[in-house]
């Protein structure tokens, strides 16, 4: 019998600390798998963010840095510079990516840096307690929220992949979802494609993952899934943007 | 023997680089040397000074509180430095922009820098046309160094730029009416 | 060659393979050398978007093995203390330049000294210290940088340039020796984990404990700098009555001065700190004449002096003279100061 499912060599052997239900594990998993299957572990530097993912080395087994929050972009761009031949990406949250980190964000796309970008929207900060994120939904409640984000008074959701689709530097920009089996496989591909995109010298490329937060949204695992494609994607919609 | 000379006028008048000549002249002759500017935060138009210490020996303060030489472009300038010059000093002030200098300290020679720049058909050399006045007056560099600075700086590919500094030296030496050695104050 | 050109060309020369800076007065020739000369020698320039970007690329430059720096001015380098700090934590070792100007806020453009605490205590979040290099003119500058890449190499450690508006704006002649430059192994840069476990560049600790040991062996290192590394000028101390202290282009003012008490036959001495982290208390530890006082002069308004005055553990007097938002103390108020101190 054929083995068609195996734990990705690249990932560690260790307990999750994650929240049940969150979707870091399998966003995890799948850079992982792309790794593997592109037999580029070797030659990977991974950046970790600020943000529940900070701990991403814990569960990564290739070269990893932190960055302060928002600059994992700039360290990124140096690595990349310095070191041309590593395949470089970042992994950040909707926090470090599009508030603290809009302008490093922004010019290294800009700049059409030859790197990889996983962002995580789960629209809301995870690590601090669930605060209000640049990508919470008009409506959605967090503790900076109480009564519901009020698009008046805290603007709107931001857009940060559509924003970047008007830069040239930037060549390729999908966003996908956690939120079923389907919907992974199809993150999975998007993920592998932007990781060969910069083996093939192509430019920036940024997958942004719609990914559950169960713990802020004060939803069951479940309802978070389809709370994705029921709410949150109706706001961000799926598909190749760039 | 230690020289402190202070250039200033405009900023866009060539007073930096002026300096900068008279700085590198003298190190070719094997001199200390310091050269220190100072801006307005315009890069145009703006004050603009710099001060040059020319040593036989290390050379401490780049600062000058007094003066040997002024080289002055303007009236602002003239006000501003006309009391930071030794009472034996030399002051050369650009006739052709400067109002009233009669409060001057020190011995003042008025040479018309720009309005000889502009004979000779540039408004740019009146820096040149200074430098020139100033190697006359003091003999405190070789006018042989200064012209070797001048060919190094001048782009090689702009051999009218170069004709223009010289010619604009040359007629800044003729100026002087009392040309010197410096004395040793 | 300017100060700031010929810390530029010396950074080049010490191999110094990524610079990330962004536009800033009075460093701006520093940053336009190095994006000449940088890309000439195949080594990477970036002008980046900020002063953060551009000291976090410098951090990831750093992690990955090759030696890095960025430059700026005083205001810049605030906004640069985040990552600093960061350099720090993660051990990662960078040479940063700060050519002072007057402060606080935007201040001027002038020359000034005005950054000293924030330089030598630290100056981001957290119980670190940069080593703290300060050079009096250009040659020394030139020759420093090739130090600070070594100091930074070796200690793993942020090393700062504290030099002034004077230094880096000064033209003086210069003659380009060749500086040392060891290599020193970094099996803990990331470079892909071909044949070993995976490098991981951190500076986030939370497990119980982990955090006080990371901060035990920093406390160890800054104990070893201090040991080793501690750097200083002297002239005319032997006899000196009064020992002016002054550091970079303020100390070079002090020569002049000193100079002309000299030949008075008065006694007055110099002391300039050149590391003023570790500051350097072993000069000050040598005087033990009963006679001798302080005088401490800064382009401040007193910053320098309580390590001066921690540094002889007030058993003499230590006065002090400054100027600060780019004033400069001139030749005749210090002489005042220093007669003050004679009677």
């Amino acid at each position: 019998m054929d083995k068609i499912y195996a734990h990705p060599g690249s990932l560690r052997n260790t307990t999750t600390h994650y929240c049940p239900g969150c979707g870091h594990g399998i966003a995890h998993k799948l850079v992982c798998q792309v790794i593997d299957e592109l037999a580029i572990r070797e030659s990977v530097i991974a950046i970790a963010p600020v943000g529940c993912a900070v701990l991403a080395y814990d569960y990564w087994d290739f070269d990893c840095t932190e960055a302060a929050h928002g600059r994992a972009l700039a360290v990124a761009t140096a690595i990349k510079r310095v070191r041309p031949q590593n395949i470089v990406f970042t992994y950040q949250g909707d926090g470090d990516l599009a508030a603290i980190g809009t302008n490093e964000t922004i010019h290294a796309a800009n700049r059409g840096e030859n790197l990889t970008v996983i962002f995580i929207n789960n629209a809301v900060y995870g690590m601090t307690g669930g605060q209000m994120a640049p990508t919470t939904l008009a409506g959605q409640k967090t503790a900076t929220t109480p009564l519901g984000r009020d698009v008046k008074i805290q603007g709107y959701p931001l857009k940060i992949s559509e924003l970047l689709t008007q830069l040239p530097g930037v060549c390729y920009v999908e966003r996908v979802s956690l939120q079923s089996p389907t919907e992974i496989i199809k993150a999975k591909k998007a993920i592998k494609l932007a990781f060969e995109n910069q083996i093939n010298k192509a430019g920036f490329s940024l997958v942004e993952v719609l990914s559950p937060c169960p713990t802020y949204w004060g939803l069951s695992p479940v309802k978070s899934m389809a709370w994705i494609k029921d709410v949150m994607s109706k706001e961000f919609p799926l598909g190749r943007i760039k | 023997m230690t020289n402190k000379i202070i250039i200033a006028g405009y900023g866009g008048q060539g007073v930096m680089l002026l300096g900068k000549i008279i700085a590198e002249a003298a190190m070719l002759e094997k001199k200390f040397v310091t050269w220190l500017p100072a801006y307005g935060a315009e890069v145009r138009g703006g004050t603009a000074n710099c001060m040059v210490i020319v040593s036989d020996e290390e050379i401490g303060s780049p600062l000058i509180t007094e003066a040997d030489t002024l080289i002055i472009f303007n009236e602002p300038s003239f006000v501003r430095f006309k009391n930071q010059v030794k009472a034996k000093g030399i002051i050369l002030v650009n006739g052709s922009l400067a109002g009233d200098t009669s409060q001057a300290k020190a011995a003042i020679e008025k040479i018309p820098f720009t309005d000889t720049a502009f004979k000779l058909g540039s408004i740019k050399v009146a820096n040149m046309v200074a430098l020139g006045a100033f190697v006359a007056k003091t003999g405190l560099v070789r006018d042989k160094t200064v012209l070797e600075v001048i060919e190094a700086t001048v782009p090689k590919d702009k051999p009218e730029l170069l004709r223009q500094n010289i010619a604009a030296l040359k007629e800044g030496m003729g100026l002087v009416k009392q040309p010197g050695k410096i004395e040793v104050l | 060659m300017t100060g700031n050109e010929a810390i530029a060309e010396a950074a080049i020369r010490a191999g110094c393979g990524f610079y990330a800076g962004y536009p800033i007065t009075p460093q701006n020739e520093l940053t336009a050398y190095m994006a000449k000369n940088m890309p000439e020698n195949n080594r990477v320039f970036i002008q980046a978007e900020s002063e953060l970007a551009a000291i976090n690329m410098v951090f990831g430059a750093s992690a990955a093995g090759v030696r890095a720096m960025t430059s700026s001015s005083s205001p810049g380098i605030s906004l640069k203390q985040e990552g600093i700090s960061y350099l720090a934590g993660a051990e990662l070792p960078a040479v940063i330049v700060n050519i002072m100007r007057g402060g606080p806020g935007l201040g001027n453009i002038a020359p000034s000294q005005s950054d000293y605490f924030q330089a030598t205590k630290g100056g981001g979040h957290g119980d670190y210290h940069s080593i703290v290099l300060s050079p009096s003119s250009v040659e020394e500058a030139y020759g420093l940088m090739f130090d600070a890449f070594d100091l930074a190499d070796k200690y793993r450690n942020p090393v700062m340039i504290l030099g002034d508006g004077m230094l880096g704006q000064m033209m003086e002649p210069l003659s380009l020796k060749p500086g040392k430059v060891i290599h020193y192994p970094k099996p803990w840069a990331l470079i892909g984990c071909q044949g070993r476990p995976a490098n991981i560049i951190r500076s986030l600790l939370l497990k119980d404990g982990a955090l006080e040991e990371l901060n035990l062996k920093l406390q160890k290192k800054y104990k070893a700098a201090q040991e080793k590394e501690q750097r200083w000028e002297e002239q005319f101390t032997d006899d000196a009555e009064i020992i002016v202290v002054a550091y970079g282009g303020m100390a070079r003012i002090i020569k002049s001065v000193i100079r002309q008490f000299r030949q008075k036959n008065k006694k007055v001495g110099l002391i300039r700190p050149i590391s003023l982290w570790p500051f350097p208390v072993k000069a000050f530890a040598k005087q033990t004449r009963k006679k001798v006082k302080y005088l401490v002069v800064e382009m401040s308004y007193g910053q320098m002096v309580e390590d001066v005055k921690l540094a002889v553990n007030c058993s003499r007097p230590v006065e002090f003279f400054g100027r600060a938002g780019g004033a400069i103390p001139a030749e005749g108020e210090i002489i005042a100061a220093i007669k003050k101190l004679e009677k």
